[in-house]
Protein backbone atom coordinates (compact mmCIF):
# COMPACT_ATOMS: atom_id res chain seq x y z
CA UNK A 1 0.00 0.00 0.00
CA UNK A 2 1.62 3.21 -1.09
CA UNK A 3 0.27 6.66 -1.62
CA UNK A 4 0.06 7.71 -5.21
CA UNK A 5 -3.27 9.14 -6.29
CA UNK A 6 -6.26 10.48 -4.45
CA UNK A 7 -9.90 9.51 -4.27
CA UNK A 8 -12.84 10.95 -2.42
CA UNK A 9 -14.40 8.69 0.14
CA UNK A 10 -17.93 8.67 1.48
CA UNK A 11 -17.03 11.20 4.15
CA UNK A 12 -15.37 13.48 1.66
CA UNK A 13 -11.86 12.64 2.84
CA UNK A 14 -9.25 11.88 0.17
CA UNK A 15 -7.48 8.56 0.35
CA UNK A 16 -4.94 7.03 -1.99
CA UNK A 17 -3.76 3.46 -2.12
CA UNK A 18 -1.14 2.34 -4.63
CA UNK A 19 -2.39 3.04 -8.12
CA UNK A 20 -5.86 1.76 -7.34
CA UNK A 21 -8.39 4.24 -6.07
CA UNK A 22 -10.11 2.78 -3.02
CA UNK A 23 -12.98 4.45 -1.19
CA UNK A 24 -12.33 5.57 2.37
CA UNK A 25 -14.78 3.03 3.73
CA UNK A 26 -12.75 0.17 2.23
CA UNK A 27 -9.42 1.61 3.35
CA UNK A 28 -10.67 1.66 6.92
CA UNK A 29 -11.36 -2.06 6.63
CA UNK A 30 -7.60 -2.73 6.37
CA UNK A 31 -6.36 -3.43 9.90
CA UNK A 32 -2.84 -2.11 10.40
CA UNK A 33 -2.43 -2.52 14.18
CA UNK A 34 -4.19 -5.37 15.99
CA UNK A 35 -3.71 -5.51 19.76
CA UNK A 36 -5.54 -8.57 21.08
CA UNK A 37 -5.94 -9.21 24.81
CA UNK A 38 -2.40 -8.03 25.53
CA UNK A 39 -1.02 -8.28 29.05
CA UNK A 40 2.40 -7.29 30.33
CA UNK A 41 4.14 -7.52 33.68
CA UNK A 42 7.27 -5.60 34.66
CA UNK A 43 9.18 -7.08 37.62
CA UNK A 44 6.05 -8.68 39.07
CA UNK A 45 4.07 -5.44 38.66
CA UNK A 46 1.13 -5.73 36.23
CA UNK A 47 1.40 -2.96 33.64
CA UNK A 48 -1.19 -3.96 31.02
CA UNK A 49 -4.20 -6.16 31.58
CA UNK A 50 -5.99 -7.69 28.60
CA UNK A 51 -5.81 -4.62 26.35
CA UNK A 52 -7.47 -4.91 22.94
CA UNK A 53 -7.98 -2.47 20.09
CA UNK A 54 -7.33 -2.06 16.39
CA UNK A 55 -6.10 0.78 14.24
CA UNK A 56 -7.08 0.78 10.58
CA UNK A 57 -5.55 2.37 7.51
CA UNK A 58 -6.47 6.01 7.17
CA UNK A 59 -7.43 6.27 10.83
CA UNK A 60 -6.08 8.87 13.25
CA UNK A 61 -6.05 7.44 16.78
CA UNK A 62 -4.65 8.95 19.96
CA UNK A 63 -3.62 6.94 22.99
CA UNK A 64 -3.63 8.92 26.21
CA UNK A 65 -3.84 8.47 29.95
CA UNK A 66 -2.18 9.51 33.20
CA UNK A 67 1.47 8.86 34.00
CA UNK A 68 2.06 5.19 34.77
CA UNK A 69 -1.05 4.05 32.92
CA UNK A 70 1.00 1.84 30.58
CA UNK A 71 1.08 4.03 27.44
CA UNK A 72 4.81 3.74 26.86
CA UNK A 73 4.79 -0.01 27.49
CA UNK A 74 1.94 -0.46 25.04
CA UNK A 75 3.80 1.63 22.47
CA UNK A 76 6.93 -0.52 22.85
CA UNK A 77 4.85 -3.69 22.51
CA UNK A 78 3.29 -2.41 19.30
CA UNK A 79 6.72 -1.59 17.88
CA UNK A 80 8.13 -4.99 18.81
CA UNK A 81 10.60 -3.59 21.34
CA UNK A 82 8.88 -5.68 24.04
CA UNK A 83 7.03 -9.00 23.86
CA UNK A 84 3.68 -9.42 25.67
CA UNK A 85 3.32 -12.13 28.30
CA UNK A 86 -0.26 -12.68 27.22
CA UNK A 87 -2.27 -11.95 24.09
CA UNK A 88 -0.78 -10.85 20.81
CA UNK A 89 0.16 -7.80 18.76
CA UNK A 90 0.26 -7.78 15.00
CA UNK A 91 1.25 -5.16 12.46
CA UNK A 92 0.02 -5.70 8.92
CA UNK A 93 -1.02 -9.20 9.98
CA UNK A 94 2.39 -10.26 11.34
CA UNK A 95 4.00 -10.09 14.79
CA UNK A 96 5.92 -6.76 14.97
CA UNK A 97 9.35 -8.39 14.95
CA UNK A 98 8.48 -10.38 11.83
CA UNK A 99 7.42 -7.43 9.69
CA UNK A 100 9.97 -7.60 6.88
CA UNK A 101 9.33 -4.26 5.17
CA UNK A 102 10.24 -2.08 8.12
CA UNK A 103 9.81 1.07 6.02
CA UNK A 104 6.06 0.55 6.43
CA UNK A 105 6.47 1.69 10.06
CA UNK A 106 7.30 5.33 10.71
CA UNK A 107 8.31 5.98 14.32
CA UNK A 108 8.73 9.40 15.91
CA UNK A 109 10.47 8.96 19.28
CA UNK A 110 10.71 11.55 21.99
CA UNK A 111 13.50 14.04 21.36
CA UNK A 112 16.76 12.04 21.57
CA UNK A 113 19.11 12.69 24.47
CA UNK A 114 22.02 13.11 22.05
CA UNK A 115 20.32 16.01 20.24
CA UNK A 116 22.08 18.83 22.10
CA UNK A 117 25.58 18.00 20.91
CA UNK A 118 24.97 16.03 17.75
CA UNK A 119 27.29 17.18 14.94
CA UNK A 120 24.76 16.60 12.19
CA UNK A 121 22.57 18.64 9.86
CA UNK A 122 18.80 18.41 9.67
CA UNK A 123 19.30 16.67 6.33
CA UNK A 124 21.61 14.07 7.96
CA UNK A 125 18.95 13.25 10.53
CA UNK A 126 16.09 12.96 8.06
CA UNK A 127 18.17 10.83 5.66
CA UNK A 128 18.68 8.11 8.30
CA UNK A 129 14.97 7.31 7.88
CA UNK A 130 15.71 6.02 4.38
CA UNK A 131 17.93 3.19 5.67
CA UNK A 132 14.82 1.09 6.34
CA UNK A 133 13.75 1.48 2.74
CA UNK A 134 16.97 0.89 0.79
CA UNK A 135 18.99 -1.34 3.16
CA UNK A 136 21.44 0.05 5.72
CA UNK A 137 24.56 -0.97 3.83
CA UNK A 138 23.56 0.67 0.52
CA UNK A 139 24.62 4.11 -0.69
CA UNK A 140 21.82 6.66 -1.05
CA UNK A 141 20.58 7.32 -4.58
CA UNK A 142 18.50 10.01 -6.31
CA UNK A 143 15.25 8.50 -4.97
CA UNK A 144 16.56 8.88 -1.42
CA UNK A 145 17.53 12.52 -2.01
CA UNK A 146 14.12 13.28 -3.51
CA UNK A 147 12.34 11.60 -0.60
CA UNK A 148 14.36 13.65 1.91
CA UNK A 149 13.47 16.84 -0.01
CA UNK A 150 9.78 15.94 0.01
CA UNK A 151 9.75 15.09 3.72
CA UNK A 152 11.52 18.35 4.61
CA UNK A 153 9.02 20.28 2.48
CA UNK A 154 6.13 18.52 4.20
CA UNK A 155 7.23 19.63 7.66
CA UNK A 156 8.33 23.08 6.51
CA UNK A 157 12.05 22.67 7.18
CA UNK A 158 13.37 22.78 3.62
CA UNK A 159 15.15 26.09 4.22
CA UNK A 160 16.86 24.76 7.35
CA UNK A 161 18.12 21.53 5.80
CA UNK A 162 21.81 22.41 6.16
CA UNK A 163 21.35 23.87 9.63
CA UNK A 164 22.87 21.92 12.50
CA UNK A 165 20.16 19.80 14.16
CA UNK A 166 21.30 20.86 17.64
CA UNK A 167 20.74 24.53 16.73
CA UNK A 168 17.03 24.06 16.02
CA UNK A 169 14.32 24.89 18.52
CA UNK A 170 12.56 21.99 20.26
CA UNK A 171 9.60 22.27 17.89
CA UNK A 172 11.83 22.30 14.83
CA UNK A 173 13.74 19.26 16.07
CA UNK A 174 10.46 17.43 16.55
CA UNK A 175 9.41 18.33 13.00
CA UNK A 176 12.71 17.02 11.69
CA UNK A 177 12.08 13.72 13.48
CA UNK A 178 8.60 13.57 11.94
CA UNK A 179 10.20 14.15 8.52
CA UNK A 180 12.60 11.27 9.29
CA UNK A 181 9.58 9.03 9.95
CA UNK A 182 7.70 10.23 6.85
CA UNK A 183 10.65 9.84 4.49
CA UNK A 184 9.77 6.22 3.72
CA UNK A 185 6.10 6.99 3.03
CA UNK A 186 5.08 4.72 5.90
CA UNK A 187 1.71 3.01 6.17
CA UNK A 188 1.75 3.29 9.96
CA UNK A 189 2.97 6.38 11.78
CA UNK A 190 3.58 6.00 15.54
CA UNK A 191 4.44 9.11 17.56
CA UNK A 192 5.61 9.14 21.18
CA UNK A 193 4.81 12.40 23.03
CA UNK A 194 5.74 14.49 19.98
CA UNK A 195 4.44 17.85 21.19
CA UNK A 196 6.17 17.99 24.57
CA UNK A 197 7.79 21.42 24.83
CA UNK A 198 6.82 22.38 21.29
CA UNK A 199 5.86 25.96 20.39
CA UNK A 200 2.40 26.83 19.07
CA UNK A 201 3.51 27.39 15.46
CA UNK A 202 5.17 23.99 15.35
CA UNK A 203 2.09 22.38 16.88
CA UNK A 204 -0.03 23.82 14.08
CA UNK A 205 2.38 22.50 11.46
CA UNK A 206 2.49 19.20 13.32
CA UNK A 207 -1.31 18.91 13.19
CA UNK A 208 -1.39 19.68 9.44
CA UNK A 209 1.28 17.06 8.78
CA UNK A 210 -0.54 14.31 10.66
CA UNK A 211 -3.89 15.10 9.06
CA UNK A 212 -2.27 15.02 5.61
CA UNK A 213 -0.67 11.64 6.41
CA UNK A 214 -4.01 10.27 7.58
CA UNK A 215 -5.70 11.56 4.43
CA UNK A 216 -3.13 9.73 2.31
CA UNK A 217 -4.25 6.46 3.93
CA UNK A 218 -1.61 6.24 6.65
CA UNK A 219 -2.73 4.85 10.00
CA UNK A 220 -1.64 7.37 12.64
CA UNK A 221 -1.21 6.35 16.29
CA UNK A 222 -0.34 9.26 18.55
CA UNK A 223 0.71 8.61 22.14
CA UNK A 224 0.52 11.85 24.10
CA UNK A 225 -0.54 13.66 27.25
CA UNK A 226 -1.24 16.75 25.20
CA UNK A 227 -3.88 16.38 22.47
CA UNK A 228 -5.08 19.97 22.23
CA UNK A 229 -3.48 20.58 18.83
CA UNK A 230 -5.18 17.62 17.16
CA UNK A 231 -8.31 17.16 19.29
CA UNK A 232 -10.63 18.18 16.46
CA UNK A 233 -9.04 15.82 13.94
CA UNK A 234 -8.94 12.54 15.84
CA UNK A 235 -11.06 9.65 14.62
CA UNK A 236 -10.76 7.80 17.90
CA UNK A 237 -9.39 8.27 21.34
CA UNK A 238 -8.05 5.43 23.49
CA UNK A 239 -7.75 6.18 27.16
CA UNK A 240 -5.56 3.94 29.28
CA UNK A 241 -5.97 3.74 33.00
CA UNK A 242 -4.05 1.39 35.28
CA UNK A 243 -3.25 -0.87 32.36
CA UNK A 244 -6.77 -1.13 30.98
CA UNK A 245 -8.68 0.67 28.25
CA UNK A 246 -11.02 3.02 30.12
CA UNK A 247 -12.41 4.68 27.00
CA UNK A 248 -12.38 3.86 23.29
CA UNK A 249 -14.47 6.06 21.05
CA UNK A 250 -14.80 9.39 19.29
CA UNK A 251 -13.19 12.25 21.24
CA UNK A 252 -16.48 14.15 21.17
CA UNK A 253 -18.01 11.53 23.43
CA UNK A 254 -15.36 12.25 26.02
CA UNK A 255 -15.29 16.03 25.70
CA UNK A 256 -19.09 16.07 26.05
CA UNK A 257 -18.57 14.95 29.64
CA UNK A 258 -16.47 18.03 30.31
CA UNK A 259 -13.02 16.49 29.92
CA UNK A 260 -10.56 18.64 27.98
CA UNK A 261 -8.02 17.05 25.65
CA UNK A 262 -5.33 19.55 26.53
CA UNK A 263 -2.82 19.05 29.31
CA UNK A 264 -4.22 16.41 31.66
CA UNK A 265 -2.98 17.87 34.88
CA UNK A 266 -6.34 17.95 36.60
CA UNK A 267 -9.50 17.09 34.74
CA UNK A 268 -8.59 13.72 33.21
CA UNK A 269 -7.52 12.04 36.44
CA UNK A 270 -10.66 13.43 38.11
CA UNK A 271 -12.83 12.11 35.29
CA UNK A 272 -11.12 8.73 35.49
CA UNK A 273 -11.81 8.49 39.19
CA UNK A 274 -15.47 9.18 38.40
CA UNK A 275 -15.59 6.04 36.28
CA UNK A 276 -15.60 3.87 39.36
CA UNK B 1 58.77 -0.28 2.52
CA UNK B 2 57.58 1.96 -0.29
CA UNK B 3 57.45 5.11 1.83
CA UNK B 4 61.01 4.56 3.01
CA UNK B 5 62.22 5.06 -0.54
CA UNK B 6 60.60 8.48 -0.87
CA UNK B 7 62.84 11.54 -0.77
CA UNK B 8 60.90 13.33 1.97
CA UNK B 9 62.21 16.54 3.57
CA UNK B 10 63.28 16.94 7.21
CA UNK B 11 62.19 15.58 9.64
CA UNK B 12 61.05 12.60 7.59
CA UNK B 13 64.19 12.06 5.48
CA UNK B 14 65.34 9.03 7.53
CA UNK B 15 63.78 5.57 7.13
CA UNK B 16 62.76 5.22 10.79
CA UNK B 17 60.95 8.56 10.64
CA UNK B 18 59.17 7.56 7.44
CA UNK B 19 57.97 4.33 9.06
CA UNK B 20 56.89 6.34 12.10
CA UNK B 21 55.07 8.79 9.82
CA UNK B 22 53.25 6.00 7.99
CA UNK B 23 52.13 4.31 11.21
CA UNK B 24 51.27 7.63 12.86
CA UNK B 25 49.17 8.74 9.89
CA UNK B 26 47.20 5.48 9.86
CA UNK B 27 46.42 5.73 13.57
CA UNK B 28 45.86 9.50 13.39
CA UNK B 29 43.27 9.00 10.65
CA UNK B 30 41.59 5.83 11.95
CA UNK B 31 41.29 6.52 15.68
CA UNK B 32 39.04 9.58 15.25
CA UNK B 33 36.87 7.70 12.72
CA UNK B 34 35.88 5.22 15.42
CA UNK B 35 36.05 7.85 18.15
CA UNK B 36 33.39 9.98 16.45
CA UNK B 37 30.78 7.30 17.12
CA UNK B 38 32.03 6.55 20.64
CA UNK B 39 31.96 10.23 21.63
CA UNK B 40 28.40 10.65 20.34
CA UNK B 41 27.38 7.53 22.30
CA UNK B 42 28.92 9.13 25.38
CA UNK B 43 31.41 6.32 25.69
CA UNK B 44 34.51 8.49 25.30
CA UNK B 45 36.39 6.50 27.94
CA UNK B 46 35.72 3.12 26.37
CA UNK B 47 38.99 3.27 24.46
CA UNK B 48 40.83 3.74 27.75
CA UNK B 49 39.12 0.73 29.30
CA UNK B 50 39.93 -1.43 26.29
CA UNK B 51 43.52 -0.16 26.39
CA UNK B 52 43.89 -1.54 29.89
CA UNK B 53 42.60 -4.93 28.77
CA UNK B 54 44.95 -4.82 25.78
CA UNK B 55 47.81 -4.35 28.26
CA UNK B 56 46.75 -7.62 29.92
CA UNK B 57 46.89 -9.18 26.46
CA UNK B 58 50.39 -7.83 25.92
CA UNK B 59 51.49 -9.36 29.23
CA UNK B 60 49.87 -12.67 28.27
CA UNK B 61 51.80 -12.63 25.00
CA UNK B 62 55.07 -11.92 26.78
CA UNK B 63 54.33 -14.77 29.21
CA UNK B 64 53.43 -17.22 26.43
CA UNK B 65 56.22 -16.13 24.09
CA UNK B 66 53.72 -15.01 21.41
CA UNK B 67 53.95 -11.71 19.50
CA UNK B 68 52.09 -9.40 21.97
CA UNK B 69 50.19 -7.57 19.23
CA UNK B 70 48.07 -10.64 18.51
CA UNK B 71 47.36 -11.50 22.14
CA UNK B 72 46.53 -7.85 22.79
CA UNK B 73 44.12 -7.90 19.84
CA UNK B 74 42.33 -11.00 21.17
CA UNK B 75 42.12 -9.59 24.72
CA UNK B 76 40.94 -6.19 23.49
CA UNK B 77 38.21 -7.62 21.25
CA UNK B 78 36.98 -9.93 24.03
CA UNK B 79 37.00 -7.02 26.50
CA UNK B 80 35.17 -4.72 24.07
CA UNK B 81 32.49 -7.28 23.34
CA UNK B 82 32.09 -7.96 27.09
CA UNK B 83 31.61 -4.29 27.89
CA UNK B 84 29.07 -3.88 25.10
CA UNK B 85 27.22 -6.94 26.40
CA UNK B 86 27.17 -5.57 29.96
CA UNK B 87 25.96 -2.20 28.71
CA UNK B 88 23.31 -3.36 26.22
CA UNK B 89 21.80 -5.99 28.51
CA UNK B 90 21.49 -3.46 31.28
CA UNK B 91 23.66 -5.55 33.58
CA UNK B 92 25.75 -2.47 34.34
CA UNK B 93 25.63 1.22 33.47
CA UNK B 94 28.09 2.42 30.85
CA UNK B 95 30.54 3.94 33.33
CA UNK B 96 30.36 1.00 35.76
CA UNK B 97 30.98 -1.48 32.94
CA UNK B 98 33.99 0.64 31.92
CA UNK B 99 35.30 0.68 35.48
CA UNK B 100 35.07 -3.11 35.69
CA UNK B 101 37.04 -3.33 32.46
CA UNK B 102 39.61 -0.72 33.54
CA UNK B 103 40.55 -2.33 36.82
CA UNK B 104 40.31 -5.96 35.72
CA UNK B 105 42.49 -5.21 32.71
CA UNK B 106 45.25 -3.36 34.51
CA UNK B 107 45.27 -5.83 37.41
CA UNK B 108 45.46 -8.77 35.01
CA UNK B 109 48.27 -7.05 33.14
CA UNK B 110 50.28 -6.45 36.31
CA UNK B 111 49.86 -10.06 37.48
CA UNK B 112 50.75 -11.55 34.10
CA UNK B 113 53.72 -9.22 33.66
CA UNK B 114 54.96 -10.27 37.09
CA UNK B 115 54.60 -13.94 36.17
CA UNK B 116 56.52 -13.36 32.96
CA UNK B 117 59.19 -11.43 34.85
CA UNK B 118 59.13 -8.90 32.04
CA UNK B 119 58.27 -5.52 33.59
CA UNK B 120 61.04 -3.89 31.60
CA UNK B 121 61.61 -1.52 28.71
CA UNK B 122 59.84 -3.94 26.35
CA UNK B 123 56.65 -3.69 28.37
CA UNK B 124 56.93 0.08 28.63
CA UNK B 125 57.04 0.16 24.81
CA UNK B 126 53.42 -1.00 24.77
CA UNK B 127 52.34 1.15 27.71
CA UNK B 128 53.72 4.43 26.35
CA UNK B 129 54.36 3.62 22.69
CA UNK B 130 57.58 3.65 20.76
CA UNK B 131 56.80 5.00 17.35
CA UNK B 132 60.43 5.60 16.42
CA UNK B 133 61.19 1.87 16.72
CA UNK B 134 58.36 0.81 14.39
CA UNK B 135 59.70 -1.67 11.85
CA UNK B 136 58.33 -2.90 8.52
CA UNK B 137 56.17 -5.63 10.07
CA UNK B 138 54.75 -3.22 12.67
CA UNK B 139 53.92 -0.72 9.95
CA UNK B 140 52.33 -3.43 7.81
CA UNK B 141 50.23 -4.68 10.74
CA UNK B 142 49.05 -1.15 11.52
CA UNK B 143 48.24 -0.57 7.84
CA UNK B 144 46.16 -3.77 7.62
CA UNK B 145 44.26 -2.95 10.82
CA UNK B 146 43.74 0.60 9.54
CA UNK B 147 42.35 -0.69 6.23
CA UNK B 148 39.86 -2.85 8.15
CA UNK B 149 38.73 0.17 10.18
CA UNK B 150 38.33 2.47 7.16
CA UNK B 151 36.45 -0.17 5.14
CA UNK B 152 34.09 -0.89 8.04
CA UNK B 153 33.38 2.80 8.64
CA UNK B 154 32.75 3.46 4.94
CA UNK B 155 30.18 0.65 4.79
CA UNK B 156 28.53 1.08 8.21
CA UNK B 157 28.76 4.81 8.94
CA UNK B 158 25.17 5.69 8.04
CA UNK B 159 23.73 2.84 10.08
CA UNK B 160 26.03 3.63 13.00
CA UNK B 161 24.93 7.27 12.83
CA UNK B 162 21.28 6.14 12.97
CA UNK B 163 22.09 4.16 16.12
CA UNK B 164 23.93 7.11 17.64
CA UNK B 165 20.92 9.33 16.89
CA UNK B 166 18.36 6.99 18.49
CA UNK B 167 19.05 3.33 19.19
CA UNK B 168 15.39 2.45 19.73
CA UNK B 169 14.27 4.09 16.49
CA UNK B 170 17.06 2.24 14.68
CA UNK B 171 15.68 -1.06 16.02
CA UNK B 172 12.18 -0.15 14.84
CA UNK B 173 13.65 0.59 11.40
CA UNK B 174 14.98 -2.97 11.31
CA UNK B 175 18.67 -2.16 11.62
CA UNK B 176 20.79 -4.94 13.19
CA UNK B 177 21.55 -2.75 16.19
CA UNK B 178 23.12 -5.40 18.43
CA UNK B 179 25.41 -6.67 15.67
CA UNK B 180 26.47 -3.14 14.69
CA UNK B 181 27.13 -2.18 18.32
CA UNK B 182 29.27 -5.28 18.78
CA UNK B 183 31.05 -4.53 15.51
CA UNK B 184 31.78 -0.98 16.67
CA UNK B 185 33.12 -2.30 19.99
CA UNK B 186 35.36 -4.74 18.13
CA UNK B 187 36.59 -1.95 15.83
CA UNK B 188 37.40 0.13 18.90
CA UNK B 189 39.56 -2.76 20.11
CA UNK B 190 41.27 -3.00 16.72
CA UNK B 191 41.98 0.75 16.84
CA UNK B 192 43.50 0.49 20.30
CA UNK B 193 45.81 -2.32 19.22
CA UNK B 194 46.74 -0.50 16.01
CA UNK B 195 47.76 2.53 18.06
CA UNK B 196 49.50 0.61 20.82
CA UNK B 197 52.97 0.78 19.31
CA UNK B 198 52.45 4.40 18.25
CA UNK B 199 51.33 6.24 21.37
CA UNK B 200 50.88 3.34 23.82
CA UNK B 201 47.80 1.77 25.39
CA UNK B 202 47.60 4.54 27.98
CA UNK B 203 47.35 7.31 25.39
CA UNK B 204 45.83 5.81 22.25
CA UNK B 205 42.27 6.49 23.43
CA UNK B 206 43.16 10.20 23.47
CA UNK B 207 43.46 10.10 19.68
CA UNK B 208 39.94 8.67 19.55
CA UNK B 209 38.49 11.56 21.53
CA UNK B 210 40.49 14.82 21.26
CA UNK B 211 40.35 15.25 17.45
CA UNK B 212 36.63 14.49 17.56
CA UNK B 213 36.07 17.03 20.32
CA UNK B 214 37.87 19.62 18.21
CA UNK B 215 36.15 18.71 14.93
CA UNK B 216 32.56 18.61 16.15
CA UNK B 217 32.81 22.23 17.24
CA UNK B 218 33.92 23.31 13.78
CA UNK B 219 31.57 21.34 11.54
CA UNK B 220 27.88 21.01 10.83
CA UNK B 221 27.35 17.65 9.15
CA UNK B 222 28.28 14.23 10.46
CA UNK B 223 30.35 13.41 7.38
CA UNK B 224 32.31 16.67 7.81
CA UNK B 225 32.93 15.78 11.47
CA UNK B 226 34.34 12.38 10.49
CA UNK B 227 36.58 13.92 7.84
CA UNK B 228 37.75 16.88 9.93
CA UNK B 229 38.48 14.71 12.97
CA UNK B 230 40.62 12.42 10.82
CA UNK B 231 42.48 15.40 9.34
CA UNK B 232 43.16 16.76 12.83
CA UNK B 233 44.37 13.30 13.91
CA UNK B 234 46.70 13.09 10.91
CA UNK B 235 47.97 16.64 11.46
CA UNK B 236 48.60 15.83 15.12
CA UNK B 237 50.76 12.87 14.07
CA UNK B 238 52.80 14.98 11.62
CA UNK B 239 53.25 17.97 13.94
CA UNK B 240 53.85 15.74 16.96
CA UNK B 241 56.55 13.73 15.23
CA UNK B 242 58.19 16.91 13.94
CA UNK B 243 58.21 18.50 17.39
CA UNK B 244 59.49 15.29 18.98
CA UNK B 245 62.38 15.13 16.49
CA UNK B 246 63.23 18.82 16.88
CA UNK B 247 63.23 18.92 20.66
CA UNK B 248 63.94 15.25 21.47
CA UNK B 249 60.54 14.73 23.12
CA UNK B 250 58.62 11.50 23.68
CA UNK B 251 56.78 11.20 20.34
CA UNK B 252 53.62 9.46 21.60
CA UNK B 253 52.95 12.03 24.28
CA UNK B 254 53.82 14.89 21.92
CA UNK B 255 51.29 13.69 19.33
CA UNK B 256 48.56 13.57 21.98
CA UNK B 257 49.53 17.04 23.30
CA UNK B 258 49.21 18.46 19.79
CA UNK B 259 45.72 16.90 19.53
CA UNK B 260 44.84 18.43 22.91
CA UNK B 261 46.08 21.82 21.67
CA UNK B 262 43.81 21.48 18.60
CA UNK B 263 40.87 20.87 20.94
CA UNK B 264 41.71 23.96 23.01
CA UNK B 265 42.05 26.13 19.90
CA UNK B 266 38.76 24.82 18.53
CA UNK B 267 36.98 25.39 21.85
CA UNK B 268 38.37 28.91 22.10
CA UNK B 269 37.54 29.89 18.51
CA UNK B 270 34.00 28.53 18.66
CA UNK B 271 33.24 30.17 21.99
CA UNK B 272 33.99 33.62 20.56
CA UNK B 273 30.82 35.68 19.97
CA UNK B 274 29.49 35.55 16.41
CA UNK B 275 27.35 38.04 14.57
CA UNK B 276 24.85 35.60 13.07
CA UNK B 277 21.90 34.67 15.27
CA UNK B 278 21.17 31.03 16.02
CA UNK B 279 18.09 29.24 14.86
CA UNK B 280 16.61 29.19 18.30
CA UNK B 281 14.44 32.16 17.51
CA UNK B 282 13.19 30.62 14.27
CA UNK B 283 9.87 29.05 15.00
CA UNK B 284 8.68 28.47 11.50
Amino acid sequence: MTSAAAASGADGRSVALATVLIPKSEVAAITVVDVDAVSFVYRDTPVLDCVSFEVSAGEFVALTGPNGSGKSTLLRLILGLLVPIGGSVSLFGDPPRRVRDRWRIGYVPQRPASADELPATVQDVVATGRLARRGWWRRPGPADAAAVDDALDTVGLAELRTRRFAELSGGQQQRALIAKALVTSPELLVLDEPTTGVDVASQRRFRDTLVAARDRGTAVLLVSHELGAVAGDLDRLLLLRRGKIAFDGPPADLTATGVSLGVHATDLPIWLEGLE
Amino acid sequence: MILAALPLPWPFEREFMQLALAAGLVVGICAPLIGTFMVQKRLSLMGDGIGHVAFAGVAAGLLAGVWPIWTALVAAVVGAVAIEWLRSRGRASGDLALAVLFYSGIAGGVVLTGLAGSLDAGTLTYLFGSILTVDDSDALTVAVLGAVIVAAVVVCRRALFAIVLDEEAARVAGLPVDALNLGLAALTAVTIVAGMRIVGVLLVAALMVLPVGAAQRLTRSFAATLLTASLIGAASAIVGLTAARQWALAPGGTIVLVAAACFLVSATVTSLPTRSPTAAADTR
